[in-house]
């Protein structure tokens, strides 16, 4: 459904994204994990069209991203920060504006603001929405005209846990109804929860791919086992058979805690892929 | 079709909560009626705030409002968001084209009741024409500017010009011989005997003139900027 091959983006002489490719396919989640500046907006911004690249070729919906007619177009759902409201129009008058557009009887803007959770604020101005509510009406806009396939750049920015979390149920819902899914995240927890698969992109380059699991296994170059006993004591033991043994001997004693083995988050693993964090603080712009 | 009424809906729905807005198609029809109703001087030209107040409303209205839509839909990044959801650059000028012409077109309604039903099809004719040719720069103000703030600096001196030259014009001579190559100053000279006969050739041509700039001018800037 959307797939790009050796994307080149170029701003001046600065390269800011260099070959990349990616397929998303029907009832997939694919992140795109980096931290500010890395190239994730600009990426999401070639692949819907609001920005020419250089080299390279992006297909959605099996045809050249350039081509695509109206009809396609409604098939696209796109969320971005950057995306505003109609600050003095309702949350329903504001998804008035997009059911004339794409040709959704009104009818079904009640259940779509149900949907995500904006039910009762159908008839509140935008300007008096909460950061997360407008999250949410930008949300009700994407689905309003149910696309297949979906575009969010930074979904949960700056959300509350719970209003992230909220969110991550209603992404997962349309997962769950087949849509393909491009996000973009800075948010290693969020990528980890949501994605099939995920791309770690640094500088315009993805240094890393594959789903969160697989990538976390491969980095686990302590492979250890952490153990929190009841008496307070903290145990760090080789993944070895000799592990099983006192493991097993915690365990029928009654001291065993916690335990954990020692593969790394995929925060852990940029760190050690590009000597970067996601952070934004300890970021360099680009 | 369907999009260009999409956005002329919006922007109905918009209207009474847009107060800056609403505010410059109500100001000039209210206040024609107001002056015309309550001041009387001796020697007091027939209609005479009702053709003055038409000239600056022509001049004003439909530039600052045409602007003023299109730079804020720029800087709250809707614009982006209605592009995106395949409404096309021309559909959406033409909603809003249409929209504030429509409002401009009402206003000069009301301003007609103090005139004669022999003078209306010419009076409202003109103002037709003239609100074309500025909606024409407001649009291309709102294009060119990124906000509302550089819109309102940009919008401010051609509204001054535009609306308050042929009003000056009627006390200096000077100030006449520049305002005659606008087109309100042409609208202005009509209202004299409410014909063109008035402002004849030279006028018409004037006004058409003014249309041409304007419209050369309009495609210049949109297809330079385009409304991202």
């Amino acid at each position: 459904m959307i797939s790009c091959s050796n994307v080149i983006k170029r701003y001046s002489d600065k390269t800011v994204l260099s070959g990349i490719s990616l397929d998303v396919t029907p009832g997939k989640i694919f992140g795109l994990l980096g931290p500010s500046g890395a190239g994730k907006t600009t990426l999401i911004k070639i692949l819907t069209g609001q920005i020419p690249f250089d080299d390279g070729s992006v297909r959605i919906l099996g045809k050249d991203a350039a081509n695509l007619s109206g009809d396609d177009r409604k098939k696209i759902g796109i969320m971005m920060d950057s995306f505003g409201v109609y600050e003095r129009f309702s949350c329903a008058d504001n998804l008035k504006v997009f059911a004339d557009i794409y040709g959704v009887p009104h009818s079904k803007i009640p259940e779509c603001l149900d949907a995500v959770g904006l039910g009762d604020a159908a008839g509140k101005s935008a300007s008096c929405l909460s950061k997360g509510m407008r999250a949410r009406l930008q949300l009700a806009r994407v689905w309003l005209h149910s696309p297949e396939i979906i575009f969010l750049d930074e979904p949960t920015s700056g959300l509350d846990p719970l209003t992230m979390k909220q969110i991550h149920g209603m992404i997962l819902d349309k997962k769950d109804e087949g849509c393909a899914i491009f996000l973009t995240t800075h948010n290693m927890e969020e990528a980890a929860a949501l994605c099939d698969e995920v791309a770690l992109l640094n500088e315009g380059v993805i240094v890393e791919r594959g789903s969160a699991d697989e990538i976390c296994r491969k980095y686990d170059h302590q492979r250890k086992i952490n153990i929190h006993l009841t008496d307070g004591r903290d145990i760090e033991l080789p993944l070895l058979g000799d592990a099983a043994d006192r493991i097993s001997e915690y365990l029928k004693s009654g001291m065993l805690q916690t335990i954990h083995s020692s593969e790394p988050d995929l925060e852990t693993v940029f760190l050690e892929l590009t000597g970067r964090k996601f952070d934004d603080r300890d970021c360099r712009t680009a | 079709m369907k999009n260009i009424i999409t956005v002329i809906k919006k922007q109905i729905r918009d209207t009474f909560k847009n107060k800056t807005v609403l505010i410059q198609f109500v100001m000039f029809p209210a206040l024609t009626l107001i002056m015309e109703n309550a001041v009387k001087f001796d020697d007091m030209p027939e209609n005479f705030f009702a053709k003055l107040f038409s000239v600056m409303y022509v001049g004003m209205a439909p530039l600052t409002s045409a602007a003023a839509i299109i730079s804020e839909e720029k800087e709250k990044n809707t614009l982006r968001v209605l592009m995106m959801a395949n409404v096309k650059p021309v559909e959406y000028l033409a909603g809003i084209t249409a929209y504030v012409w429509s409002l401009c077109m009402a206003g000069a309604l009301v301003i007609s009741t103090c005139f004669s039903s022999e003078e209306l099809p010419f009076y409202l004719a003109v103002m037709g024409a003239g609100f074309v040719i500025s909606i024409l720069i407001g649009s291309c103000v709102g294009i060119f500017a990124k906000n509302q703030m550089t819109s309102t600096s940009l919008v401010m001196p051609v509204m001054m010009v535009l609306s308050f030259a042929p009003m000056l014009a009627m006390f200096n001579d000077n100030i006449k011989k520049v305002a005659f190559v606008f087109f309100t100053q042409q609208i202005r000279e009509s209202f004299g005997t409410m014909s063109f006969d008035a402002i004849g050739t030279k006028g018409i041509s004037v006004i058409c003139i003014n249309a041409a700039l304007v419209f050369v001018l309009f495609f210049i800037t949109f297809r330079k900027k385009g409304l991202q």
